[in-house]
Order: structure tokens, then C-alpha cells, then sequence
């Protein structure tokens, strides 16, 4: 064999193990979470943690249910907030935006994107929070603050992939519409909309695992009481929340319920990944 | 006359949502920009943190040091992955099936299970304490699929003929891939670098257990230190600091609408190739 061959050999196995790195990646996350988190679900019980009301890891009672309703309201919140905003501004950059308004907001739309999620967070200690305060009363940390902030940060992931998906719908669908008489609006909302249905639950979908996994903002806005909320200006935690902010102290089974509040996370969102990609393939898109 | 009133409804609702997310937008910048200019001071840009002076300068550093070490830990991988995929494995080979999906797994993870596992990993099991290669090393694992699936649709968008006519000039596969095929690739591949580097630069959570929160420059790569995010969320946990908070936002998004404006531009130098071409 010439050197050249040996060479050529030798490139296409660091090309192929460089390729390998994402799968190691994901099976090590999977290692180190499961092998960490299980015996701690194990020694608490595993019914007694998922469905546990109470967290004190002082007196060595770790529940994580109020963490689990926390973080499914919030990610609620979010949706009822982003959703209808996000799917209606799709519809308007794809049929009833001018060409040169779509210049200035798109960029206007992937900023909001790129926008650090502390910054979000202090954003909203800092002007949601006061504004719940001085309405309802109470401290203003609260599943509302959380919701908005949460619902603002979705917004560009729903607008980009519901956008992309009304824009596949072929344009015979809204001509034909048209053609039958029908106005402008109601041929994008009665034809072309239900058409791209599929990519836009994919939107929301996507919209859900982010706002789930959200940690930073949330933790900044929402309070943070390991309780059940008992309403939506009342303050709670999510999953998220409970990792980071005891993550720096804890020790022992404190640690590894914490890492067992991850593995619930991670399957919550190994879940809504899994939907996601269903939903894609549907979709073609 | 009750469709003509739906359709006015529909019309309204659809600019609504739109002004409504717009002006989210300038409510969020604005209000930062107002808020934090008046704050920026030149102590806040001293290379020393002292609880006098709470310092960006040094979170400042770090976050450029973290980007750097990050990238070019993910970038070489991302991109040898990507070649991997499109020119050199097979089509319908089941292992590229198993790494798609591993991908799209990676992309979906939240970011504290990425700081999680890189305490569990760097931190605790090989014993490295918080330090900058213990963060670069949890980020690179995190803006892999970004590298790779941007590389991945830069190199399939150059056009096959490059590569026949690399081949019929008799050079080898690997000639071909890094003089050829590469080098057309590059602005995609750049597009994918900016947009890592504007996670990299808003990550928090990923960071605080692994990078830690150190307030100064480590002197080497083993070293804690805090970037502009984390010293945010530091400067909220510490206890509200709000002028130096505000101060630290404005320095964010600053790097963050630089970054959007650079990508933009490089996205318009891809369109600009392909019309070329």
C-alpha cells in the first residue's frame, strides 16, 4: 500500500469516529443520569418520589410532584400565551407581510431569538414582576410572570417552523380557494393554514420541549416554592428550577434526588422529541 | 356580509399578533438599552472584580476565552462528522441513521442536563474542579448538532460536478473533499460557527456547575471563571446588584445583535455564492 492510500485510510476512520461522537455524547448523558438517578428513585421509592407532595431535603422527604405540576402549568402558560401570537404572526410574514416589512422583521424575530435567556429572566424581575405585584398583589413571582416571560421566549421557535410550513403548502390551494370567490383571509385560514397543520404542531411541539427545559428565566421570575400552586399569581418551581438552585450545596441523596429530578426531565423530553420527530416525518418536512 | 366581517376579523387579529410580537421586541431592547446605558461605566471594564467594583471585565475575558476553547473543540468534530455523513457513508447505512437520530436527541436536550452531566463527568468523576475546559467541554457536546447539521447542508449543496471534476483530474478522495469540496462549503459552515457562538455566549446553565462562578480570569484552563450570562444569574443569586445587572444585559445585547448582523451578512454571502455558481 502507497502512503497516500494509508493516508486516505486513515482520514475516513477520524471522519467516521469524529461521526461516533454524538452517539457516545448521548449514551454517557444517558449512563451518567440513569446510573446516578435510578438508585436514588430506588431508595426514596420510585412512587413516593413521582407522586411525593412534600420536598424538604432537610428532613430527608424528597417529592418532586409539585415540580412536575410546576413545570406542566408553566409550559401550559407558555403555550396559551405564544401559540396563538406565534401562529398569527407566521400567517402574517407569509401572506399579508410587505416584501420590504419582511426585511426588517425577520432579523426583528431572530433577535428575539438570540436574546440570552438571562437577560429574558431579568427582564422580567425587572418589569413583568412589579407589574404582577402592583395588580394582583402578593410578591409578583408567580406561574403568571414565568408564563409570559416562557411564552415570549417560544415565540420564534413556533413563528420559524409554523412559517416554513405554511410556506410549503403549494400556492394551488390558495388560488383555487380564491378562484371559488373566497376572500384573501378566509383562503389562507380555511385552505392553506389547515394544510400546514402538521408542521405547525411540529412548531408547537418544539415550542414545548423549549419552554420544559427553560431553566434560568424561569428561576429569576417564578418564585421558586416547592409547593403546589394555588393560583396563577401565586408563586412555584419547576424541574429545572429545583436542579440548579439547590445543585451547588447538596450532597449525598440530596444529589442524587437531584439528578433523579433530571432523569424526569430527560424523559419528559426524550418524549416530546419523540413526538416531534413523528410529527416531522408526517409532514415532510 | 357575515364572511366580509370574518375576514376584517381575521386581518385584525393577524396584524395584532404581529405588532404584538414586534413590540415585545423593542419593549425588551429598549427598556435594556435606556436602562443600562446610563450604567455602563469605565470601572465596570477594570481587568480587576472587587466587591467594590463589580467588574464585568474579567466575565468579559472569560466569555471570549470559553468561545474560543469551545469552538475549537466542536468545530473540527461537527465538521468531520458532517463530512463523514454526506461523502463518505453509504446511503442507507443503518449507522448513519443511529447518528442522525443521536443528533436530533443532543439538539433537544435542556441545557441544565448538559450542566448536570458535565458535573457528573468533569467535575466530579475525573476530578477536574470547576474550570473553563470542564465548560468548553459540556458546550462543545451541546452546539455539536448545530455545527454539524449546518455543515452538513453546506456540503450537500455543492454541486456534485465539483467533485466529478476533481475526480476526473485524478485526485483522491481526501484531496477532493478538503481542496473542493470544503472550501465551497465555508460560508455555510461559518454560518453555523456564528450562530453556536450566540449560544455559547447566552448559555447559564450549562455553565454554572461546570465553568462555575469564579468573579476573576483564571490564570490557566483549569481555572473557574464566570462568563457575562453567568454573572448575571451570579449577580441575581448574590442578591440583587440591579446597576451592574443592567450594565451586564446592555454588554449582551450588544454581542448578541453583532452577532444576528454578522449571520445575516454571511447568509447573504451564501445567496450571493449560489447565484454565482
Amino acid at each position: 500500500m502507497n502512503k497516500q492510500k494509508v493516508k486516505e485510510k486513515i482520514m475516513q476512520i477520524v471522519f467516521l469516529l469524529s461521526a461516533c461522537i454524538s452517539i457516545l455524547a448521548v449514551a454517557l448523558i444517558c449512563l451518567f443520569l440513569f446510573a446516578n438517578g435510578i438508585p436514588a428513585m430506588n431508595k426514596i421509592g420510585i412512587f413516593k418520589f413521582l407522586t411525593g407532595e412534600v420536598w424538604k431535603p432537610t428532613s430527608n422527604i424528597y417529592g418532586i410532584f409539585p415540580m412536575i405540576i410546576g413545570s406542566l402549568y408553566v409550559t401550559a402558560g407558555a403555550i396559551l400565551i405564544g401559540v396563538p401570537i406565534g401562529i398569527l404572526t407566521a400567517v402574517f410574514l407569509s401572506h399579508f407581510c410587505p416584501k420590504k416589512l419582511y426585511k426588517l422583521l425577520k432579523p426583528a424575530i431572530d433577535l428575539l431569538a438570540g436574546i440570552p435567556s438571562v437577560v429574558y429572566g431579568f427582564f422580567g424581575l425587572m418589569v413583568v414582576v412589579p407589574l404582577i405585584r402592583n395588580t394582583f398583589g402578593g410578591s409578583g413571582t408567580s406561574m403568571l410572570a414565568a408564563s409570559i416571560i416562557l411564552g415570549i421566549m417560544i415565540l420564534p421557535t413556533i413563528i420559524g417552523v409554523s412559517e416554513s410550513a405554511i410556506k410549503a403548502v403549494p400556492s394551488s390551494y390558495y388560488e383555487g380557494s380564491l378562484a371559488l370567490g373566497a376572500s384573501h383571509e378566509r383562503s389562507v385560514f380555511f385552505t392553506v393554514v389547515p394544510a400546514a397543520k402538521s408542521g405547525i404542531t411540529a412548531g408547537v411541539i418544539l415550542g414545548i420541549g423549549r419552554a420544559i427545559g427553560e431553566t434560568m428565566a424561569v428561576v429569576m421570575v417564578a418564585g421558586n416554592q416547592a409547593i403546589i400552586p394555588s393560583g396563577i399569581t401565586k408563586g412555584l418551581r419547576t424541574l429545572t428550577a429545583n436542579i440548579v438552585l439547590e445543585m451547588g450545596y447538596a450532597a449525598d441523596l440530596h444529589r442524587q434526588s437531584l439528578i433523579a429530578t433530571a432523569v424526569v426531565l430527560f424523559v419528559f423530553i426524550l418524549i416530546i422529541n419523540m413526538i416531534f420527530s413523528a410529527i416531522k416525518r408526517r409532514a415532510n418536512i | 356580509m357575515k364572511s366580509k366581517i370574518q375576514s376584517i376579523a381575521l386581518r385584525y387579529s393577524v396584524y395584532l399578533a404581529a405588532i404584538l410580537t414586534v413590540s415585545t421586541l423593542i419593549v425588551i431592547v429598549g427598556y435594556i438599552l435606556i436602562k443600562g446605558i446610563p450604567n455602563l461605566s469605565l470601572d465596570l471594564f477594570s481587568l480587576k472584580y472587587t466587591s467594590d467594583n463589580v467588574s464585568l471585565m474579567p466575565a468579559l475575558v472569560n466569555t471570549i476565552t470559553l468561545t474560543f476553547l469551545t469552538l475549537a473543540i466542536a468545530v473540527p468534530l461537527g465538521v468531520f462528522s458532517a463530512i463523514y455523513l454526506v461523502e463518505y457513508a453509504k446511503r442507507g447505512n443503518r449507522l448513519v441513521k443511529v447518528i442522525r437520530l443521536t443528533a436530533e436527541t443532543l439538539s433537544g436536550i435542556p441545557s441544565i442536563v448538559y450542566g448536570l452531566f458535565g458535573y457528573l463527568v468533569f467535575v466530579i468523576a475525573l476530578g477536574w474542579d470547576y474550570s473553563l475546559l470542564a465548560g468548553a467541554l459540556t458546550l462543545s457536546i451541546m452546539i455539536l448538532p448545530v455545527i454539524m447539521r449546518t455543515t452538513e447542508e453546506a456540503l450537500k449543496s455543492v454541486p456534485d460536478t465539483y467533485r466529478e471534476g476533481s475526480f476526473g483530474l485524478g485526485a483522491g478522495k481526501l484531496r477532493t473533499v478538503f481542496k473542493i469540496v470544503l472550501p465551497s462549503a465555508v460560508p455555510g459552515i461559518l454560518a453555523g460557527v456564528v450562530l453556536s457562538i450566540g449560544r455559547i455566549v447566552g448559555e447559564t446553565a450549562a455553565l454554572v456547575y461546570t465553568a462555575g462562578t469564579v468573579t476573576q480570569i483564571p490564570d490557566t484552563l483549569m481555572g473557574s471563571g464566570r462568563t457575562l450570562s453567568v454573572h448575571m444569574y451570579a449577580l441575581w443569586v448574590e442578591g440583587l446588584k440591579t446597576k451592574e445587572s443592567y450594565a451586564t444585559a446592555v454588554v449582551l445585547l450588544v454581542i448578541v445583535v453583532g452577532l444576528n448582523a454578522l449571520s445575516s451578512y454571511v447568509a447573504k454571502k451564501i445567496t450571493k455564492g449560489k447565484n454565482n455558481g
